[in-house]
């Protein structure tokens, strides 16, 4: 028997104001309630949204545990105000079949934080070659409906038709890591002035948007499913404007980080900066959030990619690519889209919850009566200057770290439960037995 | 004082003619019967070589040597990274090994900033050369060769003003072009970089020099000096360039252009050269050639820059 909480006075998605009840894992009552037996949790002032939803997660486990595991992954995720993550393949052993997609699923299930909804392999081992076993992942326990390489672009054109064929017949989709291997060897940071003055190893636009011109035209062709992963460049934006324009069954994913940061940050060769793709210029920045605000691109999606801090601490060329981004995805879409007024609220349950969700062949309720109470509470209103002390995962390499952001997490639940409460990460423990108590209360599928 | 010598670009033109000074003073030390100074004894200096290099390593030790310092020789070919050690580790054990100052060449653009910059270690760090980003000692030499050639024994105080110098070849991946760049800039003067478009950076538009791709057409302004680049091979693989003999057709100082150019033309080449690609033996052996005069004074130079760095003033005293 789980704890009923009362939500009172929480901002709506829309701007209005609703207490909202919760018993057995449901949203039960929505509006004016009152009841006795709850916990009551005064949420004035604080915007509710659904659970946040990250298409693009890099759990490391199983093969990278010294960066993060399911379960640091998890916490990271719920203090970010997501319920439900799906990790990336590039796992080792890789995602490629289903005994390791069931495994992810199995930890995830036991930490009970978040949804953990495996990402599969395009091809055996990310190695671009043969298929990997596609409807064996679609088909177990997982029922892995998104596949992508992640890391790698599947740049054999052969294997990416193929592909989207392939898993088209079970309603799969192809999420491309769009990069030109040939125009990007050795690439550190983006081409242009800056990597030229750096003597750094330029990362053209071109290199990503060569391949998503291809890949929509292929997807067009198969009448097959793409999703463009991380897009972060001018081009890029305009390609995907011009196949939505066209008809062709595309979306698109930015990071938190491509929406914030430019590539003058590699002037200190911090390679906490150093990501792939690589931080573009500030023209790019106003395209993708142009792109974000009028629908081009449908989602926000992290990209977290932890690493030990010893592949960071080090020169900028031998250090690995990626940045941790759960903690604050939600941060930083408050800061660049919604001060801004590029988006409303309800336009953030949307890109961050509704789509990634719809894109991923999740079940999505929202708020309403009588969906899986996963939610998330956060205050807008207050600024810090974000520190270690706000990354729950298991790895520290943020970008943001010293920088004053805007919006605090409050409160998560998922299925019911709280795994955030006043701001602070409910222990493992909690969660963990909340899980198993909640089973049958609302099923995972 | 600089604390560090790391780029040329952060470099100011009174630091950079104070620099050229100092190695006036160490030159004409080392026109002495006993060459070496008393400046830098008790001081240990530590060369930590990533990379190959005969002459930049050579050179800072001759110039260490002639300071009094003790040298230490650390050579860690390849990436700290695959070799096992990671950088900073390397950086905090000499640390504790009492290094009074650090010459650092790596492969990896931005290393020898991260040393100085971090809390790794806190002593001098001198640029000897890192990835494609800047050697700023061989520009100081470079334009200590200029202004001696140029000015002569009136040299002292002065700049490169108005000076025209044409820089050819690799400009892509020359970290001895963008250091030349900005340092003679600094110092007043022209430069004009001539290669094939695949070989200019993207973005160097936006830099003080003019772009040319036309070899011929820029030795016919009668250029106070021409730079040649090395010109590395492997790089046609890489699609830079057609093949070897188009490249030296197209860019090279060959006989002809060599025959054409001006007798007060100087000409130059940080070495090592590939006879017969960039530059032709007639041209690197001429009287005009000032190749062998840069590895001279490439000691000066290095001495000046470590002994301002390391006792913090620019004059030299004779002791």
């Amino acid at each position: 028997m789980s704890e009923q909480l009362l939500f009172r006075q929480a901002t709506m998605p829309n701007g209005e104001q609703a207490d909202v009840l919760v018993r057995d894992g449901l949203i039960v009552e929505m509006g004016n309630v009152t009841s006795k037996d709850a916990r009551v949790v005064d949420a004035a002032g604080l915007q509710m949204l659904p659970g946040l939803v990250d298409l693009h997660t890099h759990l490391r486990e199983p093969g990278f545990e010294q960066s993060e595991t399911v379960l640091t992954g998890s916490q990271a995720a719920a203090v970010g105000g997501f319920t439900t993550v799906f990790p990336m393949a590039n796992t080792s052993p890789v995602a490629d079949n289903a005994s390791v997609v069931e495994l992810e699923l199995a930890r995830g299930r036991e930490a009970g934080y978040v949804q953990v909804q495996p990402i599969g392999a395009v091809t055996a081992g990310l190695a671009g070659a043969e298929l990997a076993d596609l409807k064996g992942m679609a088909d177990s326990r997982a029922r892995v409906r998104v596949f992508s390489d992640d890391g790698k672009c599947v740049h054999d054109p052969l294997v990416m038709r193929r592909a989207l064929e392939y898993v088209s017949a079970f309603d799969g989709v192809i999420a491309q890591h769009a990069q030109e291997p040939r125009l990007t060897e050795g690439a550190q940071m983006n081409e242009g002035e800056m990597a030229s003055r750096l003597g750094l190893a330029g990362w053209p636009a071109i290199a990503e948007e060569t391949i998503i011109a291809r890949d929509v035209l292929i997807a067009e062709s198969v009448g097959a499913a793409l999703h463009v992963c991380h897009l972060s460049t001018a081009g890029s934006v305009e390609v995907i404007r011009w196949a939505k324009a066209r008809g062709i069954r595309v979306t698109a994913e930015v990071t938190p980080h491509h929406l914030l940061l430019t590539e003058d940050l590699a002037e200190s060769y911090d390679a906490r900066f150093k990501v792939n793709p690589p931080l573009r210029s500030t023209e790019d920045v106003v395209a993708v959030r142009q792109g974000l605000g009028d629908g081009t691109i449908d989602i926000v999606a992290t990209d977290h990619a932890p690493h030990p801090v010893e592949a960071k601490e080090c020169e900028w060329g031998a250090a690995a690519f990626g940045m941790v981004g759960l903690e604050s995805a939600l941060s930083i879409v408050l800061l660049t889209m919604v001060e801004t007024g590029q988006l409303s609220w309800s336009d953030v349950e949307r890109v961050m919850s509704r789509t990634p969700s719809q894109i991923g062949r999740l079940e999505w309720s929202g708020l309403a009566v009588g969906a899986p109470a996963r939610l998330t509470l956060v205050d807008p209103a207050v600024r810090s200057v974000f520190s270690t002390d706000q990354l729950a995962g298991r790895s520290h390499n943020s970008p943001y770290l010293g920088r004053e952001l805007p919006g605090r997490v409050h409160y998560t639940a998922f299925d019911g439960y709280l795994t955030v409460d006043e701001g602070t990460l409910v222990p493992a423990e909690t969660v963990a037995a909340h899980a198993v108590a909640g089973k049958g209360g609302v099923a995972h599928g | 004082m600089i604390r560090h010598l790391l780029s040329t670009r952060d470099l100011s033109r009174s630091s950079a003619i104070a620099l050229l000074d100092t190695a006036e003073d160490m030159a004409a030390l080392g026109a002495r019967e006993n060459k070496k100074l008393p400046a830098l004894r008790g001081k240990t200096i530590v060369n930590l070589f990533y990379e190959d290099s005969t002459r930049t390593r050579i050179s800072f030790e001759v110039a260490q040597k002639r300071l009094s310092a003790d040298v230490i020789n650390f050579s860690a070919k390849g990436s700290s990274v695959s070799k096992g050690e990671s950088f900073k580790d390397t950086i905090l054990t000499l640390r504790e090994l009492g290094v009074d100052g650090v010459v650092i060449r790596h492969p990896s653009s931005g290393a020898p900033q991260l040393l100085a910059e971090r809390d790794w270690i806190d002593v001098p760090v001198v640029n000897a050369g890192d990835g494609t980003h800047e050697h700023p000692t061989q520009a100081l030499l470079d334009a200590f060769t200029l202004r001696k050639n140029l000015s002569g024994d009136d040299s002292r105080g002065r700049g490169l003003d108005d000076a025209h110098i044409v820089i050819v070849g690799d400009i892509f991946h020359s970290r001895v072009a963008r250091s030349n760049v900005w340092l003679l800039q600094h110092l007043g003067a022209r430069v004009t970089v001539v290669a094939p478009v695949t070989l200019i950076p993207s973005g160097a538009e936006q830099w003080p020099i003019t772009i040319s791709h036309d070899l011929d057409d820029v030795l016919r302004s009668d250029p106070d000096a021409v730079m040649m680049l090395r010109v590395q091979k492997e790089r046609m693989r890489e699609a830079f360039f057609p093949n070897a003999h188009e490249y030296a057709q197209g860019w090279g100082l060959t006989e002809e252009r060599f025959e054409k150019l001006s007798s007060r033309t100087l000409i130059m080449h940080p070495g090592p050269m590939n006879r017969g690609l960039e530059i032709c033996s007639a041209a690197a052996d001429s009287s005009q050639s000032v190749i062998l005069e840069q590895v001279a004074n490439g000691v000066f130079v290095r001495m000046a820059v470590l002994y301002s760095i390391l006792t913090g003033v620019s004059e030299v005293t004779h002791e």
